[in-house]
């Protein structure tokens, strides 16, 4: 299972620069992002090469920040195919909490980056797979 | 110029009656004081056993100040001096770290409450024909029940609104022709600034006066709300531990307002010495209430800054006047109205685990009215990574505040060490609204 590093941010300036300053500090790769917007705050959530060293660089400086399951999923570039990973977690009676994906290599592999409500007890991972998805690991991700 | 009085023997009585019946109603007080587990000890500390060792008003000063930690620490029987069989009513206030205080009053306390406060709309001019709409909130707190008795007294119609649900007051004025209010300016003038959504114009309604009460305000502030609504504004004084409402008031001359000399004995003392301030000079009041016997009150200090005016008032009443209040000799903040203490707040906060070290709380003017903003931050630790979590943690703060304060603060989260910290005891009270 992929690990996410979620930071808690305040919404004002020069916040999310002081988390990528830490991390480059320490040479951690960040290889996904996306922000949460939550108003007058925000939650920052990264894929980077190493997620525990990462989260222990963050916890020094006094960040609020913790390591989340996530899942990564590889789908093929095409139509129709979103809509399809959606389907099979509806049917599964699995609710997303919150989502980012990013493209890879136009036209053959893009990566969805799911959070699951109560990952897990749920058997979100079995459905997707039995659905044809390959479900990635950290290093899977960093070596992409 | 229409001057009503409710008692004109006592509101005009001379100074010499007026000394006389304050000492008669002291030694009365004190009798009963002597039967509350509080003063019962304090008074004979002081060589006073009885109401006889009371020989003149100067007699007052022997006896030590009554603070609102006397009252919390005898919370909630050591000042009754009746049985509770006797008691009609009580009224509380929140105290500075969550013990509330109490007063306690008899039947005949109440009726001698309700008719100072009956006087004090009288000498407003307001009357029978007079429609009022009391917009104070009610229950423990004194604002809305105390003077709704009196206003009954008097014979206006009353409307008991209390406060919020700003449309509804809207309506509630328009429909029943409403003449008089019962309001802090603050609200008042946020009024003001929701009418023409509303689609009504101040010509529409049929208002005539304002008492504008349990907030500090400047003159600029009475001449703003008599200029919008045209009408006249009479500023109120008064403390749930004296009853409430009704204190002071002021005249049709709305010069200052009259402390009712016959049923308060008021002293100015400066703050640092406790010792009497020269006439007309500011300091703290300090007030003896000569009306309640079930809970007696001697040398209350209030906290509020004030002075007394010693020139006569062109009403006739010959009762001193009391200048607006010009600020507090402690940290309470008055919030549209609300006290509160910084500690009630740091106590709530500071008890839930998932909140850091610093907090601030700040204050501001948010159109007229006051916005209380508390700032926290969150302890790293106890971060799970979910937008879920803030989101509870926040409405948590603001229950757990509410149930303290009674009023919702808006509550910011701040990253870990980003609030300014302070050492010891520092008040991390952050106040931008404009000063009186």
């Amino acid at each position: 299972m992929a690990k996410q590093l979620h930071i808690f941010v305040e919404n004002k300036p020069g916040r999310l620069r002081a988390i990528t300053d830490n991390l480059q500090k320490v040479g951690i790769n960040i290889r996904a992002f996306a922000i949460q917007d939550r108003g007058d705050y925000g939650l920052m959530k990264l894929i980077v090469s190493n997620p525990e060293q990462a989260h222990l660089s963050l916890a020094d400086m006094g960040c609020a920040c913790a390591l989340k399951d996530v899942l990564a999923v590889s789908i093929p570039d095409r139509p129709g195919n979103l809509h399809r990973l959606l389907s099979v977690l509806v049917d599964g009676g699995i609710n997303i909490v919150d989502a980012h994906g990013f493209v890879l290599q136009p036209n053959q592999q893009g990566i969805c980056i799911l959070e699951i409500e109560n990952l897990a007890q749920t058997n979100a991972e079995q459905v997707v797979r039995k659905a044809g998805f390959d479900v990635l690991g950290n290093d899977q991700l960093n070596n992409l | 110029m229409d001057i009503r009085y409710w008692n004109k023997d006592v509101e005009t009585a001379d100074v010499q009656k007026i000394r006389h019946l304050q000492l008669q109603r002291l030694k009365s007080i004190i009798a009963s004081a002597l039967k509350t587990p509080f003063y019962s000890r304090r008074l004979p500390s002081v060589g006073i056993n009885s109401p006889d060792d009371i020989k003149t008003l100067d007699d007052l000063r022997r006896i030590p100040f009554t603070m609102k930690d006397d009252l919390r620490q005898n919370y909630p029987k050591g000042l009754l001096s009746v049985d509770t069989s006797e008691v009609v009513r009580i009224h509380t206030s929140s105290g500075t770290t969550g013990i509330p205080t109490v007063i306690y009053l008899s039947a005949k306390d109440l009726d001698a409450a309700t008719d100072i406060m009956a006087r004090s709309i009288t000498a407003t001019g307001a009357g029978r024909t007079d429609i009022l709409q009391n917009m104070m909130s009610y229950g423990l707190f004194t604002g809305g029940l105390c003077m709704h008795y009196g206003a009954e007294r008097v014979g206006l119609m009353v409307i008991p609104a209390a406060g919020g649900n700003t449309k509804r007051q809207v309506s509630l004025m328009n429909d029943f022709r409403t003449t008089v209010l019962h309001i802090t300016p603050s609200y008042l003038l946020h009024i003001h600034s929701k009418l023409a959504e509303y689609g009504v114009k101040v010509g529409d309604l049929a208002l005539k006066k304002a008492f504008i009460g349990a907030e500090p305000h400047s003159e600029g502030t009475r001449r703003k709300i008599e200029e919008l609504f045209k009408i006249d504004a009479y500023n109120s004084y008064g403390l749930s531990e004296m009853n409430g409402p009704g204190v002071a008031f002021e005249c049709v001359y709305k010069n200052d307002l009259h402390l009712w000399e016959d049923a308060y004995i008021v002293e100015i003392i400066n703050p640092k010495t406790g010792q009497l301030v020269p006439d007309g000079q500011e300091g703290e009041v300090v007030l003896t209430n000569l009306i309640r016997h079930a809970m007696p009150l001697m040398r209350y200090r209030t906290r509020d800054l004030a002075f007394l005016h010693i020139e006569p008032c062109k009403c006739g009443r010959t009762h001193r006047r009391l200048s607006r209040i010009l600020g507090r000799s402690d940290d309470m903040l008055i919030i549209n109205g609300v006290n509160m203490f910084p500690s009630q707040i740091e106590e709530v906060v500071m008890k839930i685990p998932e909140v850091g070290n610093n907090y601030q709380i700040c204050v501001e003017k948010d159109g007229a009215l006051d916005r209380l903003i508390v700032k926290v931050e969150l302890y790293s630790k106890m971060f799970l990574g979910e937008a879920k979590q803030i989101d509870n943690l926040k409405s948590k703060i603001g229950e757990e505040l509410k149930a303290s304060i009674t009023i919702k603060p808006a509550i910011e989260l701040h990253e870990p060490g980003s609030l300014p910290a302070f050492e010891g005891k520092a008040v991390r009270v952050v106040d931008t609204r404009p000063k009186l």
